[in-house]
């Protein structure tokens, strides 16, 4: 059991990786740069659709840092860096968030609202510019704060092999899940659902979470499957392992469209025009065609492709899946944000381009650059010995 | 008798989880097919080991959870937009999103259903109370702290010498053979012989028709349902009678209800307003109700003090001041006209407001007109 048995050689990934992440960063940043320069409303919306999209990856990852830590699993062990990796992704959040900050009259309705507007006014005491960045600051660095603590110790156990380290995240994660829960609830609504602040769904807190989890869980696969093929992982990754990945991402596909239905049905059922405009404006136009792409890119294709058991093993399949995901994700933050840019057509242009572009440099290279750092496996781990044996 | 036993399988018990995995890989790996683990848990890994194929179990997952998705999709579709079509919520007949949670309960509950009758009945062979690892030895160790593996007899590469000596190369810590149990190999199953068929049929008819006799002939009362058994026409029952069909009769032409007095000015406000007389007279109680009533009904439009400074924000057009010189000049009746048929786009009360609310609603138009036009005894 004891955990010096296992040899790990620490492999570098190669500088080609650190390049490609550099060249795609900085390829982003002069499109949105551009961008801002020639539509800076059209920007501001994209960038909140890249900021929501990077908290969900990057938040979403802690997340499951936690809960492995909170669960006691061991099958997630030998790749869990790749969450802790991918969390560091928090770090930069600051930079798709302060741009926004100079921009928010420009996307958000309820910084000025009309005298007359009751609804608008009594908001107000929530929706007004200063607490507005004072939560999305604390947010920040609470997640920053958990991200410290909970890395921080897994990285000492690599040397120290202490497994009080990891009883001591346990705790850490128990603080960190309503912290999480909180937090991600209230930068749905802050970020997404106050972009037409007249309109109010009770459940979209829990819709975005459902998507960041997606988005997280997916991106993490995406990057085990990468590393295992060039035998990155102590032993490499057995199938058992991926069957989980598997199921958790079908599950979470499933929790998705749950809660998406939940919030369509009670909408639809009562009819009442002050909720239903949200939809109606999903439906005006090209809009409709966006809305059933939504269903089949992020329902319908997933949920057939990860449906039988064999699929959820194979490896190259779950890199398909997780892929249009990740990309379903992004897609879905596009169909809530953009409506509110143009209505009846679905805009999409080379501004839209500059932000994934982005997002795809700024995670390679943070990622390259921790994991030229740090170890890619948690070798301190009591649990690594358990979780490499792993079978269902 | 006892020599002519038939070996049903040697079976072996090992001490630990690795052992069994160890050696469930290496019978696997020697080609046997006929062969089963018997653990006290799941031991993780175990279908790898034997290589045993994946389970089939899926499909009828699969099958029985589309046939619900589907089942539950035409029942609705037939009962809601066919068979029995009733507008709901103003939706239309046949509304797929109302459709949606009954359909996924269906498919689960069908699948779940199915899967746990499929898995007993089909692959278990549930109940299968002759076999014949039952109440042996080997069992009841497996079942508590051991391990065991068994090979069949009717394995084509069964061998008994080759297979103890695998078994103990393996470290098995005891090998034995297990035979059928010559009586329940042979035994017949009892309740498929005619003579007890025959008695089961007897028992039945006797049973059956002395209870029938005893209830029906000898302890016979006339049952006291004379009330609810009536020769009548229940509600929604096809008429014999009428022509049209129809069990429920509209009242006869010109029927009036109790309590309602039909209104004879129907479109003509001016001859209402020379004859009608406002019998409620003015008093706190029947302003307290007009005022209420005028709030409710009268105030979207026409403003809480009458003064047409409707609410409605132009989605409607501005209706117009009470305190014109003509509705001041205009008697009780000529407004009760107004109220009950209505004026122009402004639509009756009736249905709205009673008779005497109606007159108590004038009383505090009244009220208002007075309020805004006081004279100067009004002070006093
Ligand atoms: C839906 C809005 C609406 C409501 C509610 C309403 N009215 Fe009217 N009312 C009107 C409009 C519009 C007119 C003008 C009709 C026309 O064009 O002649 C009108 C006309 C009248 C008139 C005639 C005035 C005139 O100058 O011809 C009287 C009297 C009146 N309403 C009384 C009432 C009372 C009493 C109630 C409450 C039971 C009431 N109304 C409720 C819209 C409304």
């Amino acid at each position: 059991m004891s955990s010096s048995s296992i040899e790990y050689q620490k492999k570098e990934l190669p500088l080609k990786i650190q390049k490609i992440g550099l060249g795609l960063f900085i390829a982003g940043l002069i499109i949105v740069i551009l961008g801002y320069m020639v539509n800076p409303d059209r920007s501001a919306y994209n960038n909140i659709i890249a900021f929501t999209f990077l908290t969900s990856i990057a938040v979403g990852s802690l997340f499951f840092v936690a809960i492995e830590f909170l669960s006691g699993a061991v099958w997630s062990t030998p790749f869990r860096r790749v969450g802790e990796f991918l969390s560091a992704l928090i770090i930069v959040l600051p930079l798709l968030f302060i741009p926004l900050l100079f921009n928010v009259d420009k996307v958000f309705h309820w910084t000025h609202p009309e005298p007359a507007d009751k609804i608008l006014i009594g908001k107000a005491p929530y929706l007004n510019v200063t607490f507005f960045i004072v939560r999305i600051v604390v947010f920040f660095l609470l997640w920053l704060l958990f991200y410290y603590l909970i890395t921080r110790n897994s990285r000492k156990q690599d040397l120290s092999k202490d497994s009080g380290l990891t009883s001591r995240n346990v705790k850490i994660s128990a603080v960190f899940m309503p912290v999480f829960a909180i937090t991600i609830t209230f930068t749905a609504i802050d970020w997404l659902m106050s972009l037409e602040p007249h309109w109010f769904s009770t459940i979209f807190g829990i819709y975005y979470f459902s998507g960041t989890v997606l988005a997280a869980l997916a991106a993490a696969t995406i990057f085990i499957i990468l590393l295992d093929k060039k035998g990155f992982f102590v032993k490499g990754i057995h199938t058992d392992s991926y069957y989980s990945l598997g199921a958790l991402l079908f599950a979470f596909t499933n929790f998705w469209a749950y809660i998406a239905f939940s919030q369509f049905l009670l909408i639809w059922y009562a009819n009442l025009p002050e909720e239903t405009f949200w939809f109606l404006a999903r439906w005006d136009g090209g809009w409709k065609y966006a809305s059933i792409g939504l269903i089949i890119i992020q329902f319908l294709v997933p949920y057939m492709g990860l449906l039988s058991q064999p699929s959820k093993m194979n490896p190259k399949r779950l890199l398909i899946m997780s892929g249009v995901l990740l990309f379903a994700h992004y897609y879905d933050l596009y169909w809530l944000v953009m409506p509110n840019y143009e209505k009846g057509s679905v805009p999409f242009g080379w501004i839209e381009l500059g932000f994934p572009i982005l997002i795809a440099g700024l995670v390679i290279t943070v990622f390259y650059y921790k994991s030229k750092n740090e170890n890619l496996v948690p070798i301190g781990d009591p649990k690594l010995k358990r979780g490499i044996d792993f079978r269902l | 008798m006892m020599s002519e036993k038939i070996l049903y399988s040697l079976n072996a018990i090992f001490d630990t989880p690795d052992e069994i995995s160890h050696a469930a890989e290496k019978i696997a790996e020697k080609g046997y097919k006929k062969f089963d683990v018997h653990t006290p848990y799941p031991v993780h890994g175990m279908d790898d080991a034997m290589r045993l194929a994946p389970s089939k179990l899926g499909y009828v997952a699969l099958i029985f959870g589309l046939s619900g998705t589907l089942g539950a999709l035409l029942s609705l579709w037939w009962v809601s937009a066919i068979d029995y079509p009733i507008v709901i919520g103003g939706k239309p007949l046949f509304s797929f999103p109302a459709y949606i949670p009954v359909m996924f309960e269906v498919t689960v509950l069908s699948a779940s259903i199915a899967t746990v009758l499929a898995m007993l009945f089909v692959f278990f062979k549930f109940p299968n109370n002759s076999h014949p690892l039952h109440g042996t030895g080997y069992m009841k160790k497996v079942s508590s702290d051991k391990y065991g593996i068994s090979i069949q007899a009717d394995d084509p590469k069964f061998n008994e010498e080759e297979i103890r000596k695998l078994f103990e190369s393996l470290h098995a810590s005891e090998i034995d053979l297990i035979f059928w149990d010559n009586e329940e190999l042979n035994h017949k199953n009892k309740i498929l012989e005619p003579k007890f068929l025959l008695f089961l049929l007897a028992a039945a008819v006797i049973t059956s028709g002395t209870a029938y006799f005893s209830l029906n002939k000898l302890m016979f009362m006339v049952p006291f349902n004379w009330m609810m058994e009536q020769q009548k026409q229940n509600a929604q029952q096809k008429s014999l009678i009428f022509d049209d069909g129809f069990g429920m009769r509209q009242p006869v032409a010109g029927t009036v209800a109790r309590g309602y007095m039909p209104y004879e000015f129907k479109g003509q406000p001016d001859l209402a307003g020379e004859k009608l007389v406002n019998p409620v007279p003015i008093s706190k109680e029947s302003l307290k109700i007009g005022q209420q009533k005028y709030d409710t009904f009268c105030s979207p439009c026409h403003g809480y003090h009458a003064e047409g400074d409707s609410r409605l924000r132009g989605q409607y057009p501005n209706p117009p001041t009470l305190h014109s010189d003509k509705v001041r000049k205009w008697s009780d009746g000529r407004i009760f006209a107004v109220l009950t048929d209505g004026q122009n786009i402004m639509p009756s009360y009736s249905t709205q407001l009673t008779v005497d609310e109606k007159w108590a609603v004038i009383n505090y138009v009244r009220a208002l007109q007075r309020a805004l036009n006081a004279k100067e005894s009004d002070l006093q």
